[in-house]
């Protein structure tokens, strides 16, 4: 299963590949498909990638008329074919469970794990969930070997890595890197800020992840680096706020997206996300930021804590960095923001 | 002639740490089974005895050493060597958040013991401030996903909207609706095999829905009522119990509960009927009955008017 349902805010890589190498994800599929012995392969695909799709479409048309697929793999005896489904708008059916339900015809709604997808997932059967991103990265290994692939990255992040960059930036876009490079050199990879401009905070992983200060840009952007500075690299989003930047609507709007985005299904999320939004709307229309934030604090940990999913358990992530690394909610902070 | 005895395979039995007790269960117990063996009390709202578990509402969370996250007592099983803590302070603050959350965007009016576990983890519904005024008819039902009004947060928003009254047997009070599932999986592929109601929106709008919001009457309902036997919170209720409690007559401490046999074909399904000063007021089933576990239809749920036509002749 290839989960191209990318709909983190702020992540764009597997569009990019989609649309510009639609093969690849084909053969990497197939690959995979080889390796875990199953014969057909569902491609989940967002449904606000038209452009994607028909890329794909043709691709896997083509591939089939090539014998790339069907019943007979290049002669190899291996029958495998690609079957693509597309979302309908929702966040949550990116989720590794969710995504069984959406295309089963049920509700996109996570399943409680375990048992694992891998133990039991799409139609009850085992299976092997990955996103566009992962897939594609076979094709390199197989190229390169697997030492010369390892090689490049660091020991625990290995091989090369998409970041989508988006914010205040000179030239935002998709950016490739060895792992173990700082934010530092992605920015300056595109271009750094324009003139004048300073960087206030940049999240990293998306809506999901977590902020870091404009001077701690010398975090190594490996999966055990920004777990280290306490934040997560996610699915590669890089979002640059300059000074300008209104940190507490960023922070509102994260809580709406969170809030419209929940499956409903558990309280924690479903109840918890609209909490998290009320409170930060009430500081924004000048409310007591101490009371507030322990009331965040609160509801944040049960949302982290007894939450089905990691739609939930990540919902307050965001909120929770600005307040404790951003230092926004402090008094003189707030008074400043007045 | 020997009659062959059927049992089922033998289990394994495991063992495992419940609060710092040895336990020994057979294996593919879950934590709340466990637990309800060795006298430990958790508090549940979208279990159900007759259904498989949802753990939806994650009021029975506790805490498994080594998982990142709290688990549902009521779907996890104990594995070999797992250590269970079923009231660290983790536990019960997402108890008590859960509570509260729900408290303060459902009416819990009718939910029972709900008030015993508000004050065992000291929840306070009310500090999220004064509770928003209840949506119209119709107003919830009509959202769309992924589109809301963010208000400035002065009020609490809720679930409340008047009670859908559409028919003389039983009525749909979606302020008290907690969004357990347990309705829907009773009416759908669980039990009844009616796919009348489904979860429709998302998120904090999502809810219990006939097709297209239609009316009872026009949905595939068969009135078996089997949603209303699981209903953990009086969301959905009798319309005699609906209008004695609109009337302020219905009391709990005047009915009395006889179990019989339904008597309208040869099934044998188990009825207890309610009664109030004489007169049938509600109709359940014993879940532990093994013809129907709980179960009913129109006529053994609703069909007792016959039997007090008194007088006239």
């Amino acid at each position: 299963m290839c989960n191209a349902d990318e709909s983190e805010p702020g992540t764009f890589k597997d569009r990019v590949l989609m649309e510009g190498d639609p093969f690849s994800v084909i053969e990497a599929m197939t690959i995979a498909g080889y390796a875990i012995g199953a014969r057909t392969g569902y491609l989940y695909i967002r449904g606000e990638y038209p452009r994607a799709l028909r890329h794909l479409e043709n691709a896997i048309t083509l591939a089939r008329g090539r014998g790339l697929l069907g019943p007979d793999v290049l002669g190899s005896g291996f029958a495998f074919d690609i079957e693509i489904r597309r979302g309908a708008g929702a966040y949550i059916c990116g989720e590794e469970t969710a995504i069984f339900g959406s295309i089963e015809g049920q509700r996109g709604e996570p399943r409680s794990k375990p048992p694992f997808p891998v133990e039991k997932g799409l139609f009850g059967k085992p299976t092997a969930v990955n996103n566009v991103e992962t897939l594609v990265n076979v094709l390199p290994i197989l190229l390169m070997g697997g030492p010369a692939y390892a090689a490049v990255g660091t020991d625990q992040s290995t091989g090369p890595k998409l970041f989508c960059l988006s914010g205040g930036v000179r030239r935002p876009g998709l950016y490739e890197l060895p792992f173990g490079a700082t934010l530092r050199d992605l920015v300056e990879a595109a271009g750094g800020m324009p003139e004048g401009r300073t960087i206030q905070a940049v999240l990293l992983g998306g809506a999901a992840g977590a902020f870091v200060r404009g001077d701690e840009l010398d975090i190594p952007l490996t999966f055990e680096g920004a777990r280290a500075a306490g934040t997560t690299l996610g699915s590669g989003v890089v979002l640059v706020l300059d000074d300008t930047a209104d940190l507490v609507a960023t922070l509102v709007r994260v809580a709406a997206f969170f809030r419209d985005e929940s499956c409903g299904q558990c309280v924690p999320c479903r109840v918890g996300t609209v909490r998290q939004e009320e409170s930060l709307l009430r500081i924004r229309g000048g409310g007591d930021p101490e009371s507030e934030v322990a009331l965040l604090r609160e509801v944040g940990r049960a949302m982290k804590d007894a939450s089905i999913c990691g739609l939930g358990q990540t919902a307050w992530n965001a909120v929770e960095s600005a307040i404790d690394r951003l230092g926004l909610f402090e008094e003189s902070e707030t008074e400043e923001a007045r | 002639m020997t009659v062959p005895v059927l049992l089922a395979p033998p289990r394994r039995l495991i063992d495992a740490t419940i609060d710092g007790e040895q336990v020994r269960v057979p294996e593919g117990t879950t934590v709340l089974e466990a637990c309800s063996g060795m006298g430990t009390d958790i508090p549940t709202l979208c279990y159900g005895d007759t259904l498989t578990p949802r753990n939806a509402c994650r009021v029975c969370v506790v805490e498994v050493e080594g998982a990142r996250t709290l688990v549902p007592a009521c779907s996890r099983k104990l594995e070999p060597g797992m250590s269970v803590a079923t009231d660290s302070e983790r536990v019960r603050h997402s108890r008590k958040m859960v509570l509260e959350l729900l408290g303060s965007s459902v009416d819990l009016s009718t939910t029972p013991q709900v008030d015993e576990w508000m004050e065992r983890y000291d929840a306070e519904p009310d500090r999220f401030g004064p509770r928003a005024e209840a949506a119209a008819l119709g107003v919830r039902d009509a959202r769309h996903a992924g589109d809301h009004e963010p208000g400035d947060g002065s009020v609490a928003e809720t679930v409340e909207q008047p009670v859908k009254v559409d028919n003389d047997l039983y009525v749909r009070d979606y302020s008290k609706c907690i969004m357990c599932y347990k309705c829907v999986d009773a009416c759908g592929d669980q039990w009844q095999n009616t796919f009348a109601i489904g979860v429709a929106g998302r998120g904090f709008d999502a809810r219990i829905s006939t097709e297209h919001d239609v009316t009872l009457p026009d949905s595939a309902c068969v009135y078996c009522g089997n949603c209303i036997e699981v209903c953990p919170t009086g969301a959905l209720s009798f319309r005699t119990e609906f209008d004695m409690r609109q009337a302020g007559t219905w009391d709990e401490e005047k009915q009395s509960e006889t179990t019989t046999v339904c008597t309208y074909c040869g099934v044998g399904c188990n009825v207890t009927l309610h009664v109030q000063e004489n007169e049938i007021v509600k109709v359940t089933s014993p879940h532990d009955n093994p013809v129907t576990h709980g179960n009913l239809c129109i006529k053994g749920r609703f069909g007792f008017q016959h039997v007090q036509r008194r007088g006239d002749g």
